[in-house]
């Protein structure tokens, strides 16, 4: 009769329907899930890869060397298959099951751009770098002052105390170092630098008034608080094998924290192998109704319901999926009135590295494997432009003995004396590394292949995003500072390399959906909610306005976390 | 025909290996079977490139040498997984380049050398293959015994021998400390 159908209709609608649905399951869709379950909504989270639950699901976790058949190198036939992502640093034998393998899933490179992924439960989570500065007022202020991409629309001010929210939660180790560059956090102890980067600490602090070298901050739990041992955590054991994941939970991953704290609220729902065809429109209702989704395996499509949607599907799949989502209203993607969703994608120039020698202490060494590395905030046109380019660069660097003595000159390097040799640890050596901002611009941008699919259905995505010429010369600028700088800390045989790294390669893709006051050179206000579609909101790289010169990820769990409890509010006065 | 093709085809007619393959690979000379004539490289093929693992590094009274790591095996591994087909091929040859070098020097081939005469040779080739890698453009071949020297200390460091004899391994350190006292004599951290 045709009630039932009616009726089992009704039913199947109710059982999809939710209050909130958060695309992505990665670091801010991790935030945004947690805060929404704790607001008492009934979420949904989507997620397009397969499920990685904690502890389960970390294969290689505590495995040796000796028990990888190529101890740690993947073969040949995998590389070649896998250009793209082999670039990565992070890609190995050990890692390799939570990297997106290049075939898998194509896009169309219209300027070379490394695109890193990782499609399961956790996303990139389980596999960043974990360094996690926050931003400070220069960064947000920087684009506005010196005119080159629209304002951020909030002060650093205004983020502070949600910054403050996610390290308590995340637990972020770092030192109180009052440099207005490098704000203080909510810290744990911090890891130590070892005796050479003290040394080079005061010999740079001492040589230049403007140049600081404080510990970095990262998502390690040195010394967890309850609040840590309620999620299961326990510290970190300094083995520095992060990217397999983690067995003791020490780093901050969606998987070892804000995924399980979400679940245990009763209010979430997982769902893994969901690719997020698009957002749904309804003309009628003239608002966002819910997402379809494509079934990773069976390839059906399905439509699921909520009041609010968080697009936090990493910064290029959000925006794939926004301009995938098209309506009468939106005919261009969604809440794109002014055509410029998919435009002004930056990211973080890496290309500079400078190594150097350091006459350090024979009779001092260190203990485990440390997480982080000191690091020199921008001091770069900080207070006012002062060069021929715009912006600046972080500087991370790191101390170590080499991996074998020095022998000496003509003595035969094969045999036991040789043998000896590479038993003991050798010389002191420095790395440093660059992290530049970028210009966001509209020429770098990326839409949709009108012909190209992938497997699931979706428009491949067709990125178009190149270095400029403020990007070379910030690069040329890091290398002979930085060259100076070592030079000052009584550093011997400094090299600078550039490794012509195509875009990509630093994972810290950003924009592309940028905030900003106004609503004809952007597409999300303050609290990451768009201008013209107010129950969608987007907290991951794809709403940055601009790159600073930090890395990126604490400043998304700080943006998905402020939003996440906006939109609770807004719904509770019935606004959205 | 040469040799190798003939061998195929009489295979194909027999359906199947031949015994004393490798006898006739050689030439028939016994006790003379050509190293590295196959990536399926034979239980003599393991034995001599253990041999010259040991000899790059031998056991000493701290820890025992890269043939208690089975280098041999490790080598046949990652030639095969891993190196380019034209690498393969430097390798492979290599192995009985090196035999040739070892005859010419020593006057018997490598696995009836002496350690010495094992050492002296190698010593002459380590010098050959920096030399020779010192003037080397990106696109010349590599040297076969740089390759070999390459896979025996990453081989060996990596193995549970070489990383927790050879050198100090501790697989969950437990916390980080900046500064540690170090005296000559202990042992570099493996990982």
């Amino acid at each position: 009769m045709p009630g039932d159908s009616i009726n089992i209709n009704n039913k199947a609608v109710a059982q999809n329907t939710f209050d909130a649905i958060v695309i992505g399951s990665g670091i801010s869709g991790g935030w945004s899930a947690k805060e929404l379950c704790e607001a008492g909504l009934k979420t949904l989270m989507l997620e397009r890869g397969r499920d990685v639950v904690h502890l389960k699901d970390y294969p290689t976790a505590t495995k040796n060397p000796w028990d990888f058949q190529h101890r740690g190198k993947l073969p040949l036939s995998v590389l070649k298959e896998n250009p793209i992502v082999d670039r990565c640093y992070a890609f190995n034998d050990t890692s390799a099951h939570f990297f997106v393998k290049d075939k898998e899933h194509p896009y169309i490179q219209e300027k070379p751009f490394d695109w890193i992924r990782g499609y399961q439960v956790g996303g990139k989570s389980l596999l960043w770098a974990r360094q996690t500065q926050r931003w400070s007022k220069y960064d947000f202020e920087g684009p506005g002052r010196d005119g080159y991409a629209v304002e951020w629309p909030f002060t650093y001010q205004e983020l502070a105390p949600w910054y403050s929210h996610v390290e308590l939660f995340a637990g972020i180790s770092g030192n109180k170092d009052g440099v207005e560059t490098l704000p203080d956090g909510e810290f744990l102890d911090p890891w130590q630098m070892n005796c050479v980067e003290k040394e080079m600490q005061q010999k740079i602090m001492r040589g230049f008034n403007n140049r600081y070298v404080v510990q970095g901050r990262c998502a390690h739990l040195t010394t967890p608080k309850p609040i840590h041992i309620q999620q299961g955590r326990n510290p970190c054991q300094a083995r520095s094998l992060c990217e397999r994941g983690c067995p003791f939970g020490g780093y901050f991953s969606s998987n070892s924290s804000t995924i399980p704290w979400a679940m245990k609220t009763g209010h979430l729902t997982l769902r893994p192998d969901s690719v997020v065809h698009s957002i749904i429109f309804d003309d009628k209702k003239d608002k966002v109704t819910g997402v379809r989704v494509v079934d990773a395996n069976t390839k059906q499509m399905t439509e699921y319901y909520a009041k609010i949607i968080f697009v936090n599907a990493a910064c290029l799949n959000s925006n794939l999926i926004l301009l995938n989502s098209t309506s009468n209203r939106f005919p261009n993607g969604l809440g794109n009135d002014n055509g410029l969703l998919g435009k002004y994608v930056c990211f973080h120039n890496y290309r500079g590295t400078v190594t150097a020698s350091y006459d350090g202490p024979a009779d001092k060494y260190y203990y485990g494997r440390r997480p982080t590395q000191p690091m020199m905030p921008n001091f770069r046109n900080v207070y006012k432009q002062e060069t021929d380019f715009l912006r600046g660069y972080m500087v991370h660097f790191s101390a170590t003995r080499g991996g074998h003595a020095e022998m000496a000159s003509g003595q035969p390097e094969i045999g036991s004396e040789f043998k000896e040799a590479m038993t003991e640890p050798g010389d002191w050596g420095i790395f440093a590394m660059m992290q530049g901002e970028t210009i966001p611009k509209e020429t770098n941008q990326v839409r949709l292949s009108k012909d190209e699919k992938d497997a699931w259905g979706m428009p491949q995505l067709i990125t178009s995003v190149g270095y400029d010429d403020n990007d070379e010369k910030l690069l040329k600028d890091f290398l002979s500072e930085t060259s100076t700088t070592l030079d000052k800390a009584g550093c011997k045989d400094i090299n600078q390399h550039d490794s012509k790294q195509a875009p990509g390669l630093d994972i810290h893709e950003m924009g592309g959906c940028r905030m900003g006051k106004d609503p004809k050179t952007s597409l999300l206000n303050k609290w990451n909610q768009f201008h013209h579609c107010k129950n969608v909101f987007v907290t991951d790289g794809a709403s940055m306005t601009s790159t600073s010169t930090q890395n990126p990820s604490l400043t998304f769990m700080a943006l998905s976390a402020r939003a996440a409890n906006f939109a609770v509010g807004e719904l509770k006065k019935g606004n959205i | 025909m040469n040799r190798r093709e003939a061998l195929s085809s009489v295979a194909l007619l027999l359906g199947g290996t031949i015994i004393g393959a490798e006898a006739f690979l050689s030439g028939c000379k016994t006790g003379e079977s050509k190293l590295g004539t196959s990536l399926n490289l034979t239980p003599n093929d393991i034995s001599f490139l253990d041999e010259v693992g040991e000899t790059i590094l031998p056991t000493t009274a701290s820890s025992p040498g890269a043939k208690a790591t089975k280098i041999g095996d490790f080598m046949k591994t990652i030639v095969n997984d891993c190196y380019e087909d034209k690498d393969q091929q430097i390798f492979l040859a290599g192995m009985q380049k090196l035999d040739d070098a070892s005859k010419a020097k020593n006057g018997k081939s490598f696995m009836e050398s002496n350690d010495q005469q094992r050492h002296d040779l190698l010593v002459d080739l380590d010098k050959e293959q920096k030399d020779y890698t010192s003037k080397k453009q990106p696109a010349d071949p590599n040297h076969y015994f740089r390759m070999m020297k390459e896979l025996t200390l990453w081989g060996y460091f990596t193995s549970e021998i070489g990383a927790t004899k050879a050198l100090r391994y501790i697989a969950v350190p437990g916390h980080y400390d900046g500064c540690v006292p170090y005296k000559k004599g202990d042992k570099a951290w493996a990982t």
